[in-house]
């Protein structure tokens, strides 16, 4: 089976955002980018059905960060065999700017699967994975949480709520938008992700940055004020734990 | 095009969803202010029965399909689409849930649409809008639509299902689209196994995200959970990670909750996990990150680490 794999960068979610002087967008000079997590399960899905099955995994991303070479690194290093960067300092795209790259990297190409991560955090005008499939006319299932490759087709198991699931039998080609992979997704020493860079490997594509057919403006940012509305208890884990105590008395639960 | 909003209807096994109650509720306010009707899609094998519970429509689309007597992520999303295409509401309402995930985008690219993902309110005044959380919740955003249709994705919680629970059908019109063929077909719907702890019935919840580091380290919050007697419940990436049971899982993906006090220990708060929890009488957040997003639902926080915290409230709440 040769599968495709979507990769984005997104902010660090841990790091301190900020806003532009706009205040229309993060203020990206000196932002941290990470892989989307939920694109680290989808390579990770990706690389357990080549092992089950036998074929290729090959992973795209934008290069839209500074991080995305490291990205597709370790991509590499966790099993990929062939890793594409679109573009290179492409600056800020939209979800759909993102999807009709990956579309048009795919288009032509004999994937039988495609996977990306169900969602990411910054796809305001809607998610890649989807929108990926909608424009290449493929059939697609969200939140996807395990495969089983079959002949011409592959049973998927996708997730609703509270514990309730739903397996479908999906043609192939397809795109999976994937929320957890059946492992959690692999380690990867550093020194691997180092001998995959210093042995290359990484192919550039030459494309520029599509126009966005988004139609979604963002007139104002903000980053709320932490604790608004909440009593923020001040002082070490000694007044915290004392403060707690007396919030569950309150409650009447100790 | 029309006046007309439209909303999806997402059930499962044969229940009307949360979701669609809220979202009918939102679009009654935006069906008023569109001057137009506020339209429900219901698509299934043999759900005209569940009409009876969308009172709070003027109008019922009925597909049925024995196709899509379980939900068919292609086959709904065609139906869905070629409703949009017919009847050319001005604003699509799609809950942003496992169903809704699967539509809004087709929906969006097949009637060529912009598309709104993560709204927490829609609005319908002037140009259309909509208030939408980005960045794991840490980012809040107003955005407009340039053109005069669009469809939204909405996070649960943007307006209350109670208001748009009502019953006494509307218009029900039996409508007939073509699915063609299908290239996924349901295999069957898994319920859970029940045999945990229901966290759905506990008093006191001591929940734990990625900041409890390792699997080890629950040992610790169980300590504080027994000694509250309460059970210990998780954000997803601690299941994902196999440290606790599915059945643990608190949000969109895993239960609703509702305690007393809901303790959250390095949970950052995101939508999908808030929309689990924030119901609960008395939330208690601690997290290393102050702008971490759970504090702005939690009625009470504290900057700084778990691991300093946990020891210091096992000792007083083993001492009351
Ligand atoms: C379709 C879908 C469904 C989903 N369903 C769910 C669901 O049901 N439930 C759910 O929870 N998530 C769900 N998610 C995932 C959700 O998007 C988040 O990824 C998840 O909630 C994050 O979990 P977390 O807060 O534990 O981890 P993180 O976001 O990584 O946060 C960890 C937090 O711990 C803090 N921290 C770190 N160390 C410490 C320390 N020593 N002391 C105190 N704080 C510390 C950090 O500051 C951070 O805020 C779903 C996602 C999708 C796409």
């Amino acid at each position: 089976m040769n599968i495709a794999v979507l990769l984005r960068a997104v902010p660090d979610p841990v790091e301190e955002l900020e806003l532009n002087d706009e205040g229309t967008d993060l203020d990206r000079d000196f932002l941290g980018y990470v892989l989307n997590e939920f694109d680290d399960h989808a390579l990770e899905e990706a690389l357990l059905i080549k092992e089950d099955v036998g074929g290729t995994v090959t992973v795209f991303a934008p290069g839209n960060a500074d991080e995305v070479d490291q990205i597709l690194y370790t991509a590499l290093a966790k099993g990929a065999d062939a890793a594409k960067k679109l573009g290179d300092d492409l600056g800020l795209l939209d979800a759909h700017a993102q999807a009709a790259l990956f579309a048009d990297a795919l288009s032509g190409g004999d994937h039988d699967l495609v996977l990306c991560g169900v969602q990411a955090s910054d796809e305001l005008d809607g998610q890649v994975a989807t929108l990926v499939a909608a424009m290449l006319d493929r059939p697609h299932v969200a939140v996807v949480v395990g495969t089983r490759p079959g002949d011409g087709s592959i049973r998927v198991t996708k997730e609703y709520w509270a514990g309730i699931t739903a397996d479908y039998d999906v043609d192939l080609p397809a795109v999976l938008g994937i929320q957890a992979a059946r492992e959690a997704p692999r380690y990867v020493a550093v020194a691997k992700i180092r001998q995959a860079q210093q042995a290359g490997g990484l192919e550039e594509i030459d494309v520029e940055a599509p126009e966005s057919t988004a139609r979604v403006k963002v007139v104002e940012m903000r980053i709320p004020e932490a604790g608004e509305g909440a009593e923020m208890i001040e002082g070490d884990e000694e007044a915290a734990a004392e403060r707690i105590v007396e919030i569950l008395r309150a409650a009447g639960v100790v | 095009m029309s006046n007309d909003v439209l909303v999806y209807v997402e059930h499962l096994e044969g229940a009307v969803t949360d979701s669609t109650f809220e979202l009918l509720a939102l679009g009654r306010g935006l069906a008023s202010v569109k001057g137009g009707e506020l339209v429900a899609a219901l698509v299934g094998s043999g759900v005209e029965s569940l009409a009876g519970e969308l009172g709070a429509a003027d109008r019922i689309l009925v597909v049925d399909d024995e196709r899509l007597a379980i939900f068919d992520p292609q086959g709904n999303a065609r139906v869905l689409t070629t409703l949009v295409r017919d009847r050319e509401p001005a604003m699509v309402l799609v809950p942003y849930t496992s169903q809704g995930m699967d539509l809004a985008a087709d929906v969006a690219v097949g009637a060529d649409l912009p598309l709104v993902s993560f709204c927490r309110a829609v609005r319908a005044d002037g140009e259309l809008g909509a208030t939408v959380q980005l960045y794991g919740g840490k980012v809040e955003a107003d955005v407009v639509v340039d053109a005069d249709r669009a469809v939204f994705a909405v996070l649960s919680g943007a307006a209350s299902a109670e208001d748009g629970r009502s019953g006494g059908a509307g218009n029900v019109e039996q409508v007939a689209v073509d699915v063609g063929d299908l290239a996924i077909r349901a295999a069957g719907v898994t319920l859970p196994e029940a045999g945990d702890v229901d966290i759905a019935t506990q008093e006191v919840l001591v929940a734990v995200g990625r900041g409890i580091e390792s699997e080890d380290n629950i040992e610790e919050v169980q300590e504080l959970a027994d000694a509250l007697g309460a059970a210990v419940a998780a954000s997803r990436p601690i299941v994902d990670q196999g440290w606790l049971p599915k059945t643990r899982q608190v949000g969109k993906s895993g239960l609703k909750v509702k305690p007393k006090v809901y303790l959250a220990l390095g949970i950052s708060g995101a939508p999908e996990h808030v929309e689990g929890m924030r119901d609960a009488a008395t939330i208690i957040a601690v997290n290393t990150d102050p702008q971490a997003p759970i504090f702005g639902v939690a009625h009470y926080g504290w900057v700084g680490d778990l691991f300093d915290l946990v020891p210091e409230l096992v000792d007083r709440v083993e001492g009351e």
